[in-house]
């Protein structure tokens, strides 16, 4: 689960990381409500940044410093609604809801801090950087050595003379290792205490009158441990999601929107993946990612069928079911009964194997609907390809 | 020979009286596993389905002789389930549970690493070894009795691959289900250790998916170590980056963990990398010379 940058900041600052002075803004009055308090209050200037859960803002033209309030407003008002394009949004960008509204810093370094698993190590690891600012994946491809990491014991956590190590291997200045130690200890505990999956803070700013802030701050949860965390599901923003991945959601259909033509339904993940393959391979382009689970109901199968179908791009649906608990004959029903009511327009490949498959062929058969039967996976890949082809040009 | 699991297996199932545990213990039992029992928390001292339902695991395995558990534990209690049965000192943890959150994992592996016992998954069908034993969740029938070792992060996946040999009359040694999760207890070279010196096993499947690179490290140990045919296929050569497909470990991050980088590496190693998953079984059939 994804998370803005105001509510993430929030977060650190609960536990003593400090952050810069500012607050969110849903309207033009509210972002020019801020920027007054913070001007009011000493700032120098203030940054308008958009907040959509999508990297490279900057560049996108979604941040803006202000010197006057004025200038805020004029940005709030342009930023406020936009639909703003990065390399993280796909070129139909992201529509700006929300501003932070912060009091701008006189930077002296833009460093770098960030924790997330290592899976290789089984460990989480605390990485620091001098290259702050810049996207940490084009740092490690370039000169890795320039992230110093420190991996962190589960049962002891992260101790103070792993922040020194890093504090150092950033240049700090021996008066700002202290405060480094609290700060990077303060956000070990925001990664570990809401169940991260990556913490990054990026850049990490030392200012000329020697203070640390995190200038930006990016958090994601892991979502099998957000049971145990209600107040963190308050903080999902379902209008930053893709409403059909909204709504299967609801039904606990594991689902992904893609951009081809040919929707996929099938059971189990690797499948799933595989099933996506298997239609490019064919020569085809697969519309979604959808996982239906091992166990999934007639109920799910329908909302399943709704979700597929109402994605305009779709012109075949692929249906691949290896029946191992789920048996082939249920399913079977299901689709049925999920085609008579939502009145099916497009072809449905289907491949059925393993459990009860002849009687699932046969409830098929009978249905009296138009399905297209796929001996193997291969040959049924190929049927949708080509079915979706047929309904392009009709 | 096989591995993990055989007609030695002594089962015990965590979260035997479960909705789950119940149906699929008596799967595994059916198959022809020795299933001995059951732990269910409050309700030791019961029967179920005729087996006898422990408090603890310390218990179960000191009254039933148990040296393999599955656990069926809903994901909250489920890492305290992985560490009660290494306290009992099980040999081997089948952890079918999906979705523990994976800073449970972080601590569980912690101990795990310094232990005797052997986990396999979280987040996993399980393993079989076709004629002798199984435990997890796969369809037996599937199976057949043979030489070739699976090796898989996928549920389904693996399903599809033992069916397209099963089909073309090619048995299976051992089917190991490692799990989709980005911790797991065995990984792709720990189960291919197994297989390589397993003599009955004489060729590997290795199914592999997108996120991570332990691919990768499957490649290089094959290189160096593996003498029987392998055949790899990877599943997400579609995925987009960022995206759960699915599986907690399978997401292409920081630009790691792609599927053609994965490819790369096997297909370097001398693997035979099919592209489409309807080749796995082909492929390896021509591996062995039996196509």
């Amino acid at each position: 689960m994804k998370i803005h940058e105001y509510q993430a900041k929030d977060i650190l600052a609960k536990r003593g990381v400090d952050v810069p002075r500012g607050e969110v803004a849903n309207t033009l009055e509210e972002a020019v409500d801020v920027a007054k308090r913070l001007f009011s209050n000493g700032a120098k200037g203030v940054v308008v940044k958009a907040q959509i859960h999508a990297g490279g803002r900057g560049k996108g033209g979604g941040v803006k410093v202000a010197k006057t309030i004025a200038e805020a407003e004029e940005y709030a008002k342009q930023i406020l609604g936009m639909q703003l394009v990065t390399h993280q949004t796909g070129p139909q960008g992201q529509k700006v809801q929300r501003l932070l509204i912060e009091e701008t810093a006189a930077i002296d370094r833009e460093l770098y801090l960030g924790i997330v698993l290592d899976r290789a190590a089984a460990e989480l690891v605390f990485m620091a950087s001098q290259a702050g600012g810049m996207e940490i994946e084009e740092v490690a491809a370039k000169d890795p050595k320039a992230i110093v990491k420190t991996y962190i014991e589960p049962c002891i956590g992260f101790q103070p003379y792993q922040a020194r190590k890093l504090a150092f291997a950033l240049g700090l200045k021996p008066t700002q290792i202290n405060d480094a130690v609290r700060f990077m200890s303060g956000i070990y505990r925001a990664f570990v205490e809401t169940d991260a999956s990556l913490l990054e803070i990026n850049p990490f700013i030392t200012t000329k009158d020697d203070r640390l802030l995190a200038l930006d701050c990016k958090i994601n949860f892991d979502d099998n441990a957000i049971f145990r965390h209600k107040d963190l599901k308050e903080l999902r923003d379902i209008t930053e999601e893709d409403p059909l991945e909204v709504e299967a959601s609801k039904y606990a259909l594991n689902y992904i929107k893609l951009d081809g033509n040919i929707a996929c339904m099938v059971n189990g993940a690797g499948l799933a993946m595989a099933t996506m393959d298997i239609i490019q391979y064919a020569g085809g382009s697969p519309a979604n990612f959808l996982d239906v689970g091992g166990g999934a109901s007639q109920q799910q199968i329908e909302h399943a069928f709704e979700i597929l179908l109402s994605d305009r791009n779709v012109q075949a649906v692929f249906i691949n079911i290896f029946g191992g608990i789920l048996r082939v004959d249920t399913l079977a029903t299901g689709v049925v009964e999920a085609a008579r009511k939502t009145n099916v327009k497009v072809p449905v490949v289907l491949r059925l194997e393993g459990t009860n498959v002849e009687q699932g062929r046969e409830i098929l058969k009978n249905s009296g609907l138009n399905f297209i039967i796929g001996e193997t996976m291969q040959d049924a890949a190929q049927k949708a390809v080509k079915a979706a082809a047929a309904t392009a040009s009709r | 020979m096989s591995v993990l699991v055989d007609k030695n297996t002594r089962l015990i199932v965590q979260g035997i009286t479960g909705k789950e545990g119940a149906f699929h213990a008596k799967g595994c039992a059916e198959y022809g596993t020795n299933v001995v029992g059951g732990v269910t928390p409050g309700k030791g001292g019961t029967t179920h389905e005729g087996w006898p339902v422990f408090n603890t695991m310390a218990e179960g395995v000191e009254k039933t002789g148990a040296n393999v558990t599955a656990i069926f534990v809903p994901p909250p209690f489920a890492a305290d389930a992985i560490l009660e049965a290494e306290d009992a000192g099980l040999s081997l943890i089948v952890c079918i549970t999906e979705g523990i959150p994976v800073n449970d994992m972080v601590k569980v592996w912690s101990v795990l690493r310094r232990s005797k016992s052997r986990l396999i998954g979280p987040n996993c069908p399980g393993v079989i070894s076709p004629g002798k034993a199984k435990v997890g969740i796969m369809p037996g029938r599937i199976h057949k009795q043979g030489n070739v070792g699976i090796i898989s992060r996928s549920g389904t996946l693996t399903y599809e691959a033992v069916y397209q040999l099963t089909q073309r009359g090619i048995g299976q040694s051992t089917a190991i289900g490692i799990g989709g999760d980005p911790i797991v207890g065995t990984t792709h070279v720990d189960a291919l250790k197994l297989l390589n010196d397993d003599p009955e096993t004489e060729s590997i499947i290795l199914i592999g998916e997108i996120g991570g690179t332990a691919e990768e490290a499957a490649a290089a140990y094959i290189k160096q170590h593996v003498k029987k045919p392998v055949v790899g296929f990877i599943a997400g050569q579609t995925a987009p980056p960022g995206r759960r497909m699915g599986h907690a470990g399978a997401i292409i991050s920081g630009g790691q963990g792609t599927a053609a980088d994965k490819m790369k590496a096997l297909a370097a190693a001398g693997i035979r990398v099919v592209q489409s998953p309807a080749a796995i079984g082909e492929t390896l059939a021509q591996a062995i010379g039996k196509a």
